[in-house]
């Protein structure tokens, strides 16, 4: 989708501030954010809940933390899911607001395992596929194509020439998981775009851009011409 | 656009107190419904504040610049390369910084960044300052960092879009030659592996 959150390239954001001797979590709802994010990641895969935070309202997007749009995510979908209701949550806020919480305490230790054990497996996503139609060193031209759903291409990629610099294996594609359309694995390559292919004259010098990309974001190119 | 900002200068569209009691509403929902346990949560969130942080990743580089060996199978596979470390969780793509070229991670769609080694990454990181400018003018954007790179050394930029995370192996830095593994893992910093600092010289501490 062309979405507020592909935001590579896009000017008038002004400096990177930083902060110094930054904790963690600014407060102690973004840890719960975070680890109840890590809990249920059984009810819903990544693709699904990034896609949730793409489709914030863009005036919302800009003007949250970035746990707020986890939060907002994660309610979104939970609510799509009907795991919870909106109502439900709002009343628990009222309850809690009170002084009383119904929840009865619940203790779960193969959750807390499965959980744990996630820092330290390998992660799922790589699975086997059919084999690669690029190779190193092939020329490529992104499609340009403007899906209304999830993608991993980012706009300022969408159209340009390209090289493809690794070939990674075969991972789960987002543009189909985040929809319930299936893991569809298949190959994910690095692909190289040189500065000026993707910004034009005013690029900087030597500087450039490696895009992980699923081969149906790809087309084969003809050889480039010499342009110096 | 509403919201404010709080005591960090962070924008938030509802006030903490609200953020602060819908987070807990719903976890008492999903507890409710047994789906998670305050427990899970709180090992979770400790372990993010206490185990897993960039003292993790410095340790691999450091094994890097002691061991060519290592080093090769950490470039050609980061993932198994780091298990031999005891590090796990990620698929991992390690990119080494040499005198001609320099690496920048960064992920322009959301915030992607290899926890498992450096930990949760920094609000700058995720901030739509870095993300929308890292890929557009990386020299700029190193400048501010401190880092100024003459126009003979390549950027090389890795936009973090799929499951894959990207670490840079900084280069070694000079009069290190007699120092230990363990004191070279002190060197080492999280900015470095993210490829927006290089790392000093011991003496220019």
């Amino acid at each position: 989708m062309n979405g507020i959150h592909d935001m590579g390239g896009m000017h008038g954001f002004g400096r990177v501030e930083r902060e110094k001797n930054e904790p963690v979590f600014h407060a102690a709802w973004e840890g719960r954010v975070f680890g109840l994010t890590r809990a249920y990641r059984h009810l819903f895969n990544i693709d699904e809940s990034r896609h949730a935070i793409e489709r914030m309202a863009p005036i919302d997007y800009l003007g949250s933390s970035y746990y707020e749009r986890w939060l907002d995510g994660n309610v979104r979908l939970l609510v799509e899911k009907g795991v919870i209701t909106r109502e439900e949550l709002e009343r628990r806020m009222a309850q809690l607001a009170s002084g009383t919480d119904p929840a009865p305490p619940h203790s779960d230790p193969k959750l807390l395992e499965r959980m744990l054990r996630v820092t330290k497996e390998r992660p799922h996503y790589r699975q086997p596929g059919p084999p690669p139609r690029f190779a190193t060193g092939h020329r490529v031209l992104t499609r340009n194509d403007a899906p209304v759903g999830h993608t991993r291409l980012p706009r300022y990629a969408r159209g340009k020439h390209g090289v493809i610099d690794r070939v990674h294996g075969s991972y789960i594609f987002p543009d189909t998981n985040a929809h319930g359309q299936g893991e569809q694995p298949h190959a994910l390559y690095s692909v190289r775009f040189d500065a000026a292919e993707l910004w034009g004259g005013s690029a900087e010098p030597c500087a450039p851009v490696h895009i992980d990309l699923w081969e149906r974001y790809l087309e084969p190119a003809a050889p480039a011409r010499s342009t110096s | 656009m509403s919201g404010a900002r709080d005591e960090h200068g962070h924008h938030h569209r509802e006030p903490e107190s609200v953020l602060s009691l819908r987070v807990r509403a719903l976890e008492s929902l999903l507890i409710e419904k047994k789906l998670v346990s305050s427990e899970a949560v709180d090992r979770i969130v400790g372990a993010y504040e206490q185990d897993i942080g960039p003292h993790n990743g410095a340790k691999v580089v450091a094994r890097a610049w002691v061991d060519p060996a290592y080093r090769q199978r950490l470039l050609a596979d980061g993932t198994a390369a780091i298990e031999e470390l005891g590090f796990g969780g990620v698929d991992l793509q390690v990119v080494e910084n040499t005198p001609g070229v320099h690496n920048l991670v960064v992920c322009t769609l959301c915030s992607c960044y290899p926890h498992a080694l450096i930990g949760l990454p920094p609000v700058w990181y995720k901030s739509f300052e870095y993300r929308s400018r890292a890929v557009r003018e990386p020299r700029v954007v190193l400048r501010e960092f401190g880092v100024d790179l003459p126009e003979s050394v390549e950027i090389r930029i890795w936009d973090s879009s799929a499951e894959l995370r990207y670490l840079v192996l900084p280069q070694r830095p000079p009069g290190t030659a007699r120092l230990s593994e363990t004191a070279l893992a002190e060197l080492v910093t999280r900015d470095a592996m993210i490829g927006v600092a290089v790392v000093p010289a011991p003496a220019a501490r």
